[in-house]
């Protein structure tokens, strides 16, 4: 019966390539239906490798006849499978809560096709986190980046293409890049399999012959990486493509690809060059201060803009400004720092979603305005959404009971415990945090302000039962991670202990 | 000192009520500002700038700020790339040399696909077994980027009420009588060659993306020379769509059957045949032909959207 | 300067390359030779990729008895990255289509003023 469970990653990633190509020949209806059936079906079958998992720890599975590193493999661990729990469902919440929006901004031809880049990313994304081949890496990076743009596109505006060719455009630098590291590292160790890799690289740090290159190689995947997912100062391309795309796209984009990019990182930081090499070669303290520069960046942005959506772009760029300056504190804390940082993927996941789609209801209740002039008061016209977007902006500042809270706590503890990068972490952390407030509560407050037209203060705007569902099922989530993140928690340890 | 205090908390307000020039509050509330010269200056140029970006917008962008703005970007960017190439120059310099037998990239894996290959996957052509067999994961991927590519570019160009555009109905070699003829030998030959480069893939350079490509360019040259609707009389919307579910579903379901049986160490049952012949090679020479078909119809496909916004 | 910045002849080729194709993306605001100097980029990437494989007096990786052959595993990652090129090729080519059909301008700064003022 155990054995079964070995075979179900493969599934996860191979459904949805099948579902892909069904829903490019289907119709509107059956590509939906086909689009919840394989999440559903992928949900299914994690769940069984979870606990697998974390009762036996990691293990590896051979991509065909042979075995690493003459064939590709895929490794499974429990921090992989968490992920893909979060890849499978939050573009189904997202689906779920954009879909009203997402019916009237796409024609109805082109649904379908929706539905086929939607598939294709999870598969995408599943296989990033899966995998344990360098160069499938990049096959499956390049897959999500055209996906992504589809998503992004398939809203055929005048600023949404304008938008798309922006993101197009850093994210084909930050793809040459990457590839231009693994090149670089399969001509100095001979493997493209990351745990030969890590034992090449190990020795070319030993006997120092090497280190320029390696250092260089180090250097282009991070900062390929960092194009990709919006570290500091490559983050220009976020407030137009979240502002302008569908809301369901927009929250997959801010929730799951950028994050899907940096769990990559993560592991190629720990199974593929290891983190003393890393130390060694200084870049950690690079992405350390970008880290820090986009906390500070990105909060400044969201104070400025007039708009809510951009705003909260803009609070995007801040949040993985926090996961970067985790990944990068190093020292004594270096593991505690890590799994806050992936702790914060997963409560940035859940939570930047709930405040998109808030934010679409309360503007649609107010006739599709996104300034904040046209929206003040809207919370009294779509309570619902109102509820949701203040779930939303508290946790994002940090108050206690939800999951932003236990995030910030956990970065403040791995700062205090690693000895010479405390001070300044706690200080930007602490700005980070004024700041935060500054323009959540702000618009908080707005939105339950009443509005000058008196009239406007008595009408209800009517939600679909899919918007309700969404808010209620990430709601729960982020309160659920606020005040029983223990047991996530400890599953995280565990993942990332086995994730070298 | 007290107009600045007033100032910020004016600003505070503003910000606060979300108005949008946070400036114009300010003006308006400071006459006496306005009314000396250096006020007044700001406040013209302000007007001239706002009157030309209406007008003009090309004369705008040479104006002004965006000038210089414009000049720090040009001399920015060429830094950054004269830093980078010089970084990466750098490493390079430190890299195995190139060309010997000893480096690092000739290892134990390099050596097993050139031994055990034809042993192993039946493929005479290493790089053949290597993307198909060994590596074939990757090129799974692959394929599947090229499909994405196709469906974003129907998404962005296809037209959703199935009218073409009138361009389409006046192809190049309209009434040119020699490359019809010319055209009428040449395409059903390069096709045949196409068709021999994909059905070769194990056993020679080329493969499925090689041969795929060249069926691909000689529907091009059919279409160009002969147009649409001679085209349409054996590939259309339909064939497209049958032939790319068709290949990449054989594709999906094969490379599951392999990976699937591999995982597991359950002896695959398709044969691996004799080294040499074309059926040999197990699952290498369908899968090369699907791939030639998905191919070709993606290039086709691309042509199509980009000439008339249909395929 | 390291010892091999001579004997890495294409491989340096390939660097100055890159670094054109870089300069030629970021560089120049007209869409068409942004995408020209991505593929200029792109295509660097795999000449470096591919020199990686060579060996001095090494054959095609077809096996028919020679004494040593290339590397055959550079030569199959290149595959790949040619075909995603190419896609990617096709989507930017599409987008700059629909950008001149809505703003009949091929230049990103004028393109971006337009949009902006048109959500204005």
């Amino acid at each position: 019966m155990k054995d079964i469970v070995f075979d179900f990653p493969l599934f996860t990633i191979i459904l949805p390539l099948l579902g892909a190509v069904i829903c490019s020949v289907a119709g509107k209806k059956v590509s939906k239906y086909v689009y919840f059936a394989v999440s559903l079906i992928c949900a299914a079958l994690s769940v069984p490798v979870l606990l697998y998992t974390l009762e036996n720890g990691y293990f590896t599975r051979a991509m065909g006849h042979f075995a690493a590193p003459f064939g590709n493999e895929i490794r499974v661990g429990t921090a992989e499978v968490l992920f893909t729990l979060l890849a499978v469902l939050l573009p189904a919440l997202s689906v779920l809560g954009g879909k009203r929006r997402l019916m009237e901004d796409i024609s109805e031809k082109k649904i379908n096709f929706y539905f086929v880049m939607l598939c294709l990313l999870q598969s995408a994304i599943t296989a990033l986190a899966y995998t344990n081949d360098l160069f499938t890496a990049y096959v499956f990076i390049e897959i999500s980046t055209l996906t992504s743009c589809g998503l992004l596109m398939i809203r055929q505006i005048g600023r949404t293409t304008v938008a798309a060719v922006r993101y197009m455009i850093f994210n084909l630098l930050g793809s040459g890049f990457v590839l231009m590291g693994i090149c670089m590292l399969y001509d100095l160790t001979g493997y493209l399999s990351m745990s030969y890799i890590k034992e090449a690289v190990a020795d070319i740090a030993a006997t120092g012959k090497y280190t320029v290159p390696l250092t260089a190689a180090v250097g282009l995947i991070v900062i390929g990486i960092g194009m990709k997912s919006g570290m500091f100062p490559f983050h220009l391309w976020m407030p137009d493509t979240y502002s302008t795309s569908t809301t369901a796209s927009a929250c997959i984009l801010s929730g799951l690809v950028s994050k899907g990019y940096i769990f990559l990182l993560i592991k190629i930081i720990y199974r593929v060059i290891g983190f003393d090499v890393m130390e060694g070669t200084g870049v950690p303290l690079v992405i350390f201060v970008f880290g820090l520069a986009g906390m500070i960046v990105g909060s400044l942005g969201a104070i400025r803009e007039n708009e809510i959506r951009r705003m909260i772009a803009y609070s995007s760029a801040a949040q993985i400004g926090y996961i970067y300056m985790g990944i990068g504190i190093g020292g004594p804390a270096a593991q505690a720092a890590v799994a806050a940082a992936v702790f914060h993927i997963f409560t940035h996941a859940l939570t930047k979603p709930l405040l998109f789609i808030s934010a679409s209801g309360l503007s649609q209740a107010s006739g599709g305005e996104v300034k904040f002039a046209a929206l003040q008061g809207s919370a009294h016209r779509n309570p619902i959404a109102g509820a949701a977007f203040t779930v939303g902006a508290l946790s994002m500042v940090g108050m206690p009971g939800f999951a932003g809270f236990i995030s910030k706590l956990l970065f403040a503890q791995a700062a205090v415990a690693s000895d010479n990068r405390a001070i300044i972490t706690l200080s930007v952390l602490a700005i980070s945090t004024i700041l935060n407030a500054i323009y959540f509560l702000r618009t908080t407050m707005r939105i339950y302000l009443p509005s000058a037209e008196p009239r406007q203060n008595t009408s209800v705007y009517k939600n679909g039962t899919a918007f309700v569902f969404a808010c209620a099922v990430l709601t729960a989530f982020n309160v659920f991670l606020g005040m029983h993140s223990q047991p996530i928690l400890d599953m995280i340890n565990a993942g990332i202990e086995t994730l070298a | 000192m007290k107009m600045k205090r007033n100032d910020i908390f004016r600003r505070f307000a503003a910000w606060f009520s979300g108005k949008e020039n946070i400036d114009d509050c300010i003006e308006q509330q400071t006459d006496d500002a306005f009314l000396t010269q250096d006020g007044y200056e700001h406040h013209r140029r302000h007007e001239k700038l706002m009157r030309l970006l209406e007008e003009r917008p090309e004369e705008s962008l040479r104006s002004l700020e965006i000038r210089s703005f414009n000049k720090t970007y040009i001399v920015l960017s060429v830094l950054v790339c004269v830093v980078l190439a010089g970084v990466l120059l750098y490493a390079v310099s430190f890299m195995p040399r190139f060309g010997t037998a000893d480096n690092p990239a000739n290892n134990e894996v390099a050596d097993k696909y050139l031994e055990d290959g034809l042993e192993d996957t039946g493929a005479v052509s290493a790089v053949a077994g290597m993307i198909l067999d060994y590596r074939a994961f990757d090129t799974l991927g692959e394929s599947f980027v090229l499909f994405t590519a196709v469906c974003c570019v129907m998404i962005l160009l296809g037209r959703e009420d199935g009218r073409v555009s009138e361009k389409c109905e006046c192809y190049e070699g309209e009434n040119d009588q020699i490359l019809h003829r010319l055209v009428r030998v040449l395409v059903p030959a390069t096709m045949l060659f196409g068709c021999y480069i994909i059905l070769n893939g194990h056993l020679s350079p080329g493969g499925g993306f090689a041969g795929g490509a060249i069926i691909g360019a000689a529907m091009m040259l059919w279409c160009v020379t002969l147009g649409f609707r001679s085209t349409e009389r054996f590939f259309n919307g339909r064939t497209f769509r049958v032939v790319t579910f068709a290949a990449l579903t054989f594709y999906c379901v094969s490379k599951t059957y392999s990976f699937y049986t591999g995982a597991n160490g359950i002896a695959s049952v398709i044969p691996l045949g004799t080294p040499g012949a074309m059926l040999s090679s197990g699952l290498i020479m369908p899968l090369n032909v699907a791939v030639g078909m998905v191919v070709s119809c993606t290039m086709f496909g691309f042509f199509s959207l980009f000439m008339r916004s249909k395929i | 300067m390291g010892e091999n910045f001579f004997y890495n002849y294409e491989e340096v080729a390939a660097i100055l390359l890159f670094g054109i194709g870089f300069t030629t993306l970021v560089f120049h605001r007209n869409l068409i030779k942004k995408i020209i100097g991505m593929n200029i980029m792109d295509t660097a990437i795999y000449l470096f990729l591919a020199s990686m494989g060579y060996i001095d007096g090494g054959t095609a990786p077809i096996i028919d008895g020679a004494e040593t052959y290339i590397n055959p595993i550079p030569s199959g990652l290149v595959l790949t990255g040619i075909v995603v090129s190419v896609s990617v090729s096709a989507i930017m080519l599409a987008l700059t289509v629909r950008l001149y059909g809505r703003y009949h301008t091929l230049n990103l700064d004028y393109i971006y003023m337009y949009a902006q003022k048109e959500h204005e």
